[in-house]
């Protein structure tokens, strides 16, 4: 297997979905290639910082602002069963 | 880790909201604006990355979820109905924002994309011991912002929400061979651009 072979697995590799033979072929692969072993666990970090670090929270007031303007639409139709 | 009961419940229960808001039951909905607005924020904040914006989707998109209730026929979770409906009017934002350029998520870059890897040295210490909180934070901003729209809303739908690939596809009207080769691409130009804040320091790389 070559190296650009390799990068066109990469995502189904990292994904769980690939066959056998090919996850073989590529272990074979990262044996020798420091190279690939060093994209592949760079890689799977780079996913990794971006799940466990998530970047944006909610602002403070647009929890209560969405929830009026819900209640407001709600109001707007017959069926609306709103608290008040 | 939710266990496959756990998960089968909260679908469950899910679908019960679902039909108590259909009915007219506001606090139903209620829960499940509760439930993802966080996400939906989250979505919109990498599309737009524009905070007056990104607040702006997720009234409209769960406004809109409000109203079209009706159509939600339960073939799909809720969620990914949801998240179709905030991309979209993400998407249309950020065409408004950027009026002189086209957004497209099915643009088609063949050409050199800086996918290709270059930066091959190991990443240590680990980079969460190298940088405090918040300049990570600035980091992965900075570097998320540098991908086109179509590579980071696939990165973001796949990689940090957590959809399946075949989930984000139906999402985006792309096939699924597309979501993958652009999932690829954002991971790796993703990699090589936080190389150049994460990788190994050597004494011989630091120019004196």
């Amino acid at each position: 297997m070559k190296c650009s072979e390799f990068l066109t697995e990469l995502t189904d590799y990292l994904d769980g979905s690939i066959s056998t033979s090919v996850r073989v072929e590529l272990e074979e692969h990262l044996q020798w290639c420091h190279e690939c072993e060093v994209v592949l666990n760079t890689t799977k970090k780079t996913i990794e910082i971006y799940r466990n670090n998530q970047l944006y929270e909610l602002p403070d007031n647009l929890r209560m602002r969405l929830q009026e303007a819900i209640i407001r639409k709600c109001k707007s139709v017959k069926n609306c069963k709103s608290p008040d | 880790m939710e266990t496959i009961q756990k998960k089968a419940e909260n679908i469950a229960d899910e679908l019960a909201l679902v039909q108590a808001a259909k009915s007219g039951d506001l606090e139903a909905f209620s829960q499940l604006v509760k439930r993802y607005d966080r996400n939906i924020f989250r979505i919109a904040q990498h599309i737009t990355h524009n905070e007056e914006d990104a607040q702006d989707v997720v009234q409209e998109a769960f406004l809109k979820a409000y109203t079209n209730l009706e159509q939600f026929q339960g073939n799909s979770k809720f969620y990914t109905w949801l998240v179709r409906i905030a991309v979209n009017e993400a998407l249309m934002k950020l065409r408004r924002r950027r009026a002189d350029k086209t957004v497209s998520i099915d643009e088609d870059v063949e050409t050199e994309d800086g996918s290709m890897p270059r930066e091959v040295a190991d990443w240590s210490p680990n980079p969460e011991q190298l940088y405090g909180q918040s300049e990570l934070g600035d980091i992965l901003k900075k570097t998320i912002q540098g991908l086109s729209p179509g590579f980071r809303t696939v990165f973001v739908l796949r990689d940090v929400e957590g959809l399946s690939t075949e989930e984000t596809a139906e999402m985006l009207g792309l096939s699924v061979p597309a979501v993958k080769s652009r999932l690829l691409r954002a991971r790796l130009q993703l990699r090589e651009r936080l190389a150049k804040y994460f990788k190994s320091r050597r004494s011989g790389d630091n120019p004196r």
